[in-house]
């Protein structure tokens, strides 16, 4: 099955229903770089590391957003969750990303290293990240 | 003086003796702190921040002072203990005596590739992951399924044959030896091997799998290699560089050996047969 037929665009409304954003918003600590919902093409190509993502892969919600403020994301400018736990995450100096779950492998875009997180995943939920 | 040894070649009676020894240390709680240890790092070692463990100059004496206090934990239990290296270029599948059930173990199986054979085999009741990055707190591998090849022995003469330590800005955009060893750039020595293991290899926690000490014992042998190589050539920089090691300046976390006092590792062990 290809990542296209097993993927599921969640509209804005529903994604700012998820509990992580909404408190990080509510708490006025973040800003985030929302511009509206996130059109997966046809294709199943990537967004670029700019752009903010929700969708539903392999049966997980990964969701991924710019970010500026305090915590994890502060030093990579940009979050992702994995059924609204934080992934940690890292840009390199050429602009490809890695996580703690595929630390030793570079992925183009956020979308491409959260899918891959979920792939190793293979069922398991993130651990929280210490504070 | 302590010999490193290959691990394939390594007697029943020694495999068993580091098994035992790493089993025991883990029963200690010392070697989950080791695994925390790492993990630190991995976190915040950045390109554009302070960077000791990874993607740094000091990538290389940082593992060699991590494996030596790993091994004098072990050799604190049985002082014949020594860490074995795992030579990749020729044991290079998942049928290598490496993973058998009297060593480390073999492939992850099933859903969530839980490895279920060997003494690390979390059912066997001595290996239960507590820092860890996800919720399965047993060890888990995906033997050659992560996309990457074993490098080969023509990858590491290529490596081996980089004149040049490290370069500016000393990170994972650098050219040089270092970074086509550890892998973002380049050749890809290091960091491949840990997709090739993957599951925990996987992972910031990779000193969960015992193999990850046996791999950087590869990759510090290397190192020893390319000193050979190029007796002109040597640990850069050298002096005082924003945000990582220099030759004489201290590691993090231990703050008490530079990368100028690692730089002979036979001052503390041999290897049985140099690369």
């Amino acid at each position: 099955m290809s990542e296209s037929t097993t993927t599921t665009e969640i509209t804005r409304r529903r994604m700012l229903q998820g509990t992580v954003v909404a408190t990080a918003v509510a708490a006025g600590t973040v800003v985030l770089g929302l511009t509206g919902p996130t059109v997966t093409p046809a294709s199943g190509a990537d967004t670029e590391s700019g752009d903010s993502f929700d969708e539903v892969f392999r049966n997980r919600r990964i969701q991924g957003m710019p970010m500026s403020g305090e915590g994890h994301h502060a030093m990579s400018g940009y979050m992702v969750l994995i059924d609204g736990r934080e992934l940690h995450m890292m840009r390199n100096a050429d602009g490809t990303w890695i996580s703690v779950i595929n630390h030793y492998q570079t992925f183009a875009t956020p979308r491409a290293l959260a899918r891959a997180a979920v792939n190793s995943l293979d069922g398991a939920d993130l651990a929280p990240l210490a504070a | 003086m302590a010999v490193r040894k290959n691990q394939a070649t390594l007697t029943a009676a020694e495999k068993r003796a580091f098994v035992n020894a790493v089993l025991e240390l883990k029963r200690r709680g010392t070697y989950d702190a080791f695994v925390s240890t790492h993990n630190d790092f991995i976190m915040s070692d950045t390109d554009t921040t302070e960077r000791t463990g990874h993607r740094a100059p000091s990538f290389l004496p940082w593992h060699r002072s991590f494996l030596l206090r790993f091994e004098r934990a072990l050799q604190a239990i049985d002082a014949t203990v020594t860490l074995p290296y795992w030579d990749w270029t020729t044991d290079r599948t998942p049928n290598s005596s490496l993973w058998g059930p009297d060593f480390l173990g073999g492939d992850g199986t099933g859903t969530g590739g839980r490895v279920a054979t060997g003494p690390f085999a979390q059912s066997g009741g001595n290996w239960t992951l507590t820092v860890r990055p996800d919720t399965r707190n047993y060890l888990t591998r995906e033997l050659g399924q992560g996309g990457e090849s074993l490098p080969t022995r023509a990858d590491v003469d290529a490596v081996l044959a980089i004149a040049t330590y490290d370069a500016a800005p000393f990170n994972s955009s650098s050219s040089g030896f270092r970074n086509n060893l550890e892998g973002w750039t380049g050749i890809n020595l290091h960091n491949r091997v840990h997709v090739w293991v993957g599951g925990n290899m996987s992972t910031g926690m990779s000193p969960n799998d015992p193999v990850f000490w046996m791999h950087h014992c590869m990759i510090d042998r290397l190192w020893a290699g390319w000193q050979s190589r190029h007796p002109g050539q040597g640990y850069q920089p050298v002096r005082r560089t924003r945000n990582v090691v220099a030759l004489n300046d201290t590691m993090k976390p231990w703050n008490d050996v530079t990368p100028a006092d690692l730089l002979d590792h036979t001052k503390f062990y041999t290897y049985d047969s140099a690369y």
